[in-house]
């Protein structure tokens, strides 16, 4: 019964965690970034999730944790895609290397 | 070990099997809809997961939320402003940041994966396994009624920054914006127009 053991979820959400990080080092544009952070966050969901159904005395506190994640990468996201926007609209590329110029 | 727990053992290796092949495709994806569509499937394997792990309301928030919305904010910002063949060639030929990539995701999956086969988890003493939606509205309207509250606060905020950064600044609709030439010689006709 290997869904009943909590090493199991834990190592799934190592294995998302290394594929965000890889995926955010190795994208060579700023939504592919974005897309790495997500699976990063959904690591963090799922280990919340399972310490919270195997080790927590509450059920209640994981789901409140896991859905404030979830609140947290909406927000990040909308946020993130209209800065792309904007970035695209003055630099024309999404090349994390081609945008190198801040102005104050 | 009964007929329905060998299919839920299977049902909970297809969804770790969606979650890798998900986020591998996510990850080694040339064109940038491949790999938000990527994305979508990994989201929904943590969906499965999240079932096995009690919570059937997560589950469906998950689907909602992440596979709904933020996939669909993601595809809108592709769409919207993305240059096809340039990132797909340059995604093939640097090798540096590919090695950089490899180095620091094996180190990170070593680390941790030696804390948790390590660790000794003890269970806490369980008072009730409640893992029921009435349960949860409860603990948010109660006991964590500043997390819920903080979450409406931040999506709110987000909602009107990203308003106000994609229509160009707070002083309204700038359709085409000035380049950093043209900045630069209003900045230099202003100095000349003070002194």
């Amino acid at each position: 019964m290997i869904s009943n053991h909590l090493n199991s979820y834990l190592i799934l959400a190592v294995f998302l965690l290394i594929a965000g990080i890889y995926g955010l080092i190795q994208h060579r544009s700023f939504i592919g970034m974005l897309v790495s952070t997500e699976l990063i966050l959904n690591g963090a969901g799922i280990n919340f999730m399972a310490f919270n159904r195997f080790l927590a005395p509450d059920p209640a506190v994981g789901q409140v944790i896991t859905l404030f994640i979830m609140g947290i990468a909406a927000a990040e996201a909308a946020i993130v895609v209209s800065f792309i926007l904007a970035v695209f609209r003055k630099y024309r590329s999404i090349d994390p290397d081609e945008v190198k110029e801040l102005h104050g | 070990m009964t007929f329905y727990q060998i299919i839920a053992e299977g049902l909970f290796f297809a969804f770790i099997i969606l979650v890798i092949l998900g986020s591998l495709i996510t990850i080694r994806a040339k064109i940038l809809m491949q790999t938000v569509l990527g994305l979508a499937v990994a989201l929904l394997g943590v969906a499965g997961i999240y079932f096995y792990l009690g919570s059937m309301f997560l589950t469906l928030m998950q689907i909602l939320i992440y596979v709904g919305a933020i996939c669909i904010v993601l595809v809108f910002g592709i769409m919207v402003g993305y240059t096809p063949t340039e990132v797909a060639e340059k995604g093939i030929k640097d090798w540096r940041n590919k090695f950089l990539a490899v180095t620091s995701a094996v180190a990170a999956f070593l680390l941790i994966l030696a804390c948790v086969l390590k660790t000794d988890w003890i269970p806490a003493v369980a008072d009730d396994r409640n893992f029921s939606v009435a349960h949860l509205g409860e603990a948010f309207l109660y006991k964590y009624c500043l997390a819920f509250e903080l979450i409406s606060v931040i999506l709110l905020i987000a909602i009107v920054g990203s308003i106000i950064l994609a229509r160009g600044g707070a002083g309204g609709m700038i359709t085409d914006h000035p380049t950093v030439e043209e900045v630069d010689a209003v900045q230099e006709e202003k100095g000349e127009a003070s002194t």
